[in-house]
């Protein structure tokens, strides 16, 4: 029997916020194929980048316009960031996973080699990192509660310290106290990833596990900017619904708060189903380099300022050039097993990486292409 | 005019030209330096990767002062924390202050400006702070202990030029510390059109540094500033506004 993904579970934090709904209602609303050149034409003519503007940069007239769209990006980027690309890798502490996603290789149901690094085994694979010059760490778990507590993270965190300058989580949704616990212990960046924003393909993607409600899932950004995080992250797995749908409502969700949260510091990651290969039908919806390309441009001109991250999901080739393009943040030295900088994997990979170069490769890619490798650019206040 | 100096904090510059230095590439940092003519330099502290790889600070020529900022600060009490951290560092007693709580227009906050200012000037900081053109403001700054005043000529990051211009000369005619032009300035003619106003000095860093050549236009701001210094120093020749003077005056009529 399936819960409603409506319905909150004991314990789960519910803040005073309207956000769902009109995020779900812009959502509504956006219908991409009502936009022509014209409206993709006056989208890049303008100076502020509306939501509407932002609508029509996503749909399918704006393929047509990549190269001035990127064009347009450039410029904003250069603008915002000159020419600073900012290195990070992150750290899977551990891979065990409460919730039954269909599509994630962690999903509770498969049978893959789990395991946790201990507080020794952290220190020793962050001193490894720490080596390679890296300053920023993001320290990841899979969802499970029971096996990755929060204080078993904030201790993470707590090592982390030692090493490093900036410290992100990319951890299961927690409540604005337990924000502020790891807050408190070095922390200051939160990435969420909402996965879908259509509540049917949410339920009929998340069978089971606490991920499985989406509003707490929605509200982690809020909840963790109240706990007082400096950052937050947004994204959507592109690919899993309608993926312009989708960019669309993390766009819109990221947008709205900024304005509520005029301060926090805005960030997106454009995680994707890739299209499977020599698939004789041409499917409109798949997410192909040209089509993550635009998300991350659309990205760019509605929120000039916000940081967008480029995985080792994406093969080297693309990396390299969405950098200063679009993308400000770029990961190095990848391993995406539990572990494995020091010593073997404790637990299975989530998914396979398409970019295993190493830092110093990517800083002198970084510096072939004409921009500066940036290694540490915040503060950690408290 | 040889003897023509900044005096910032005591400290005498000649160069009217201050550089910021987080959007171009750290190995370009000697050769615009030298073209800007600058002696002061600004770096975010938290830039400043104590000793890490491509630390800013091991690519800062030596006689050139470093000012290092507070960007990253939402409010008076983590600029204040900010720079003490850059005195520990060694980083010196300058300090340009910039409190920011809106990541989206990154404008700056005067009223927490104000407060950290005054907290600053009591410990000794030569404080340089970044705030919106406002008089109360500037007046707040300078009763605060401020060894400058910056406004912004324009949102950061910009490049539309002087669009506070009447405010900033407002700044110029009523405050006794230097008004040093901060932000939004795209083009050496706008630097040439400050200074001529009468600003102190100039503050860019995204005009030089998405430029084309950035050590030819670092050079074209450093010779901008100098002539609309030089300018201002020898006074502008008056602009008739309207038409010519009337043929009849118009207190001609007046007997004694």
């Amino acid at each position: 029997m399936l819960t409603d993904i409506m319905q909150y579970r004991e314990n789960m934090e519910i803040i005073d916020s309207d956000m769902l709904d009109k995020v779900l209602e812009y959502r509504a609303l956006y219908d991409y194929n009502k936009y022509t050149e014209e409206d993709v034409k006056r989208a890049l003519s303008k100076e502020t980048v509306s939501l509407d503007d932002f609508g029509a940069l996503l749909s399918p007239a704006a393929l047509g316009f990549l190269e001035d769209i990127a064009k347009k990006a450039k410029i904003e980027t250069r603008k915002h960031f000159g020419n600073s690309v900012t290195l990070f890798t992150p750290l899977y502490i551990a891979n065990y996973c409460e919730n039954n996603c269909v599509y994630c290789g962690f999903n509770c149901k498969n049978k893959i080699h789990r395991g946790k690094l201990n507080a020794e085994e952290i220190r020793r694979e962050m001193e490894t990192i720490a080596k390679t010059g890296l300053k920023e760490i993001l320290i990841l778990t899979g969802e499970s509660r029971n096996m990755s507590s929060v204080e078993y993270i904030g201790e993470a965190v707590q090592i982390a310290k030692e090493y490093f300058s900036t410290i992100g989580v990319e951890i299961y949704p927690v409540n604005c106290d337990e924000y502020r616990y790891l807050h408190e212990r070095g922390a200051d960046y939160v990435s969420v990833y909402q996965e879908t924003y259509d509540k049917e393909r949410y339920a009929e993607k998340h069978l089971s596990g606490s991920k499985r409600v989406f509003p707490y899932r929605f509200y982690a950004q809020e909840r963790a900017i109240i706990g007082g995080m400096r950052g937050v992250g947004f994204g959507a797995l592109l690919g899993l619904d309608d993926f312009r749908k989708d960019a669309f409502s993390a766009g819109v969700h990221a947008y709205l708060v900024q304005k509520k949260y005029p301060s926090a510091e805005i960030s997106f990651s454009v995680p994707r189903m890739r299209p499977y290969i020599n698939n004789e039908e041409n499917n409109p919806k798949d997410v192909h380099e040209r089509q993550l390309l635009q998300v991350m441009l659309a990205y760019r001109l509605l929120m000039p300022f916000a940081g967008i991250t480029i995985s080792t999901r994406e093969r080297a080739g693309f990396r390299d050039r969405v950098i200063g393009l679009a993308a400000t943040k770029i990961s190095a030295g990848v391993k995406v097993g539990v572990g494995g900088h020091e010593g073997d994997n404790k637990g299975d990979e989530q998914f396979e990486i398409s970019d295993p170069r190493s830092v110093e490769e990517v800083d002198n890619a970084i510096k072939r292409f004409g921009l500066q490798p940036v290694y540490t650019d915040t503060a950690y206040l408290l | 005019m040889n003897n023509d100096k900044l005096i910032i904090g005591g400290r005498e510059f000649d160069s009217r030209f201050i550089l910021g230095s987080g959007k171009f590439s750290l190995e370009l940092m000697n050769s615009v330096i030298n073209n800007a003519g600058a002696e002061m330099i600004t770096v975010a502290l938290r830039r400043v990767n104590e000793g890490g790889i491509n630390n800013i600070l091991d690519y800062i020529p030596e006689g050139i002062t470093l000012i290092p900022n507070t960007s990253g600060a939402r409010n008076a009490e983590e600029a204040v924390r900010i720079a003490r951290l850059s005195r520990e560092l060694g980083c010196g007693d300058f300090v340009k202050v910039e409190v920011i709580g809106d990541s989206k227009y990154l404008l700056p906050n005067n009223e927490e400006t104000v407060k950290a200012t005054k907290i600053l000037a009591k410990e000794g900081f030569i404080v340089m702070p970044y705030m919106y053109p406002d008089l109360y403001t500037a007046r707040a700054l300078e009763d605060a202990g401020a060894a400058t005043v910056m406004p912004l000529g324009s949102p950061i990051g910009t490049n539309k030029g002087l669009s506070t211009k009447e405010f900033i000369r407002i700044l110029i005619d009523e405050i006794s510390v230097p008004i040093i032009v901060d932000a939004g300035i795209g083009r050496p003619s706008e630097a040439c059109e400050a200074m001529e106003m009468g600003a102190s000095a100039i503050m860019a860093n995204t005009a030089v540094a998405t430029a084309g050549n950035v050590d030819y236009m670092a050079k074209a701001f450093k010779n901008a500033i100098e002539a609309g210094r030089l300018a201002y120093l020898s006074g502008l020749g008056r602009v008739l506004e309207g038409k010519a003077e009337a043929s009849s005056p118009l207190t001609g009529f007046l007997e004694d």
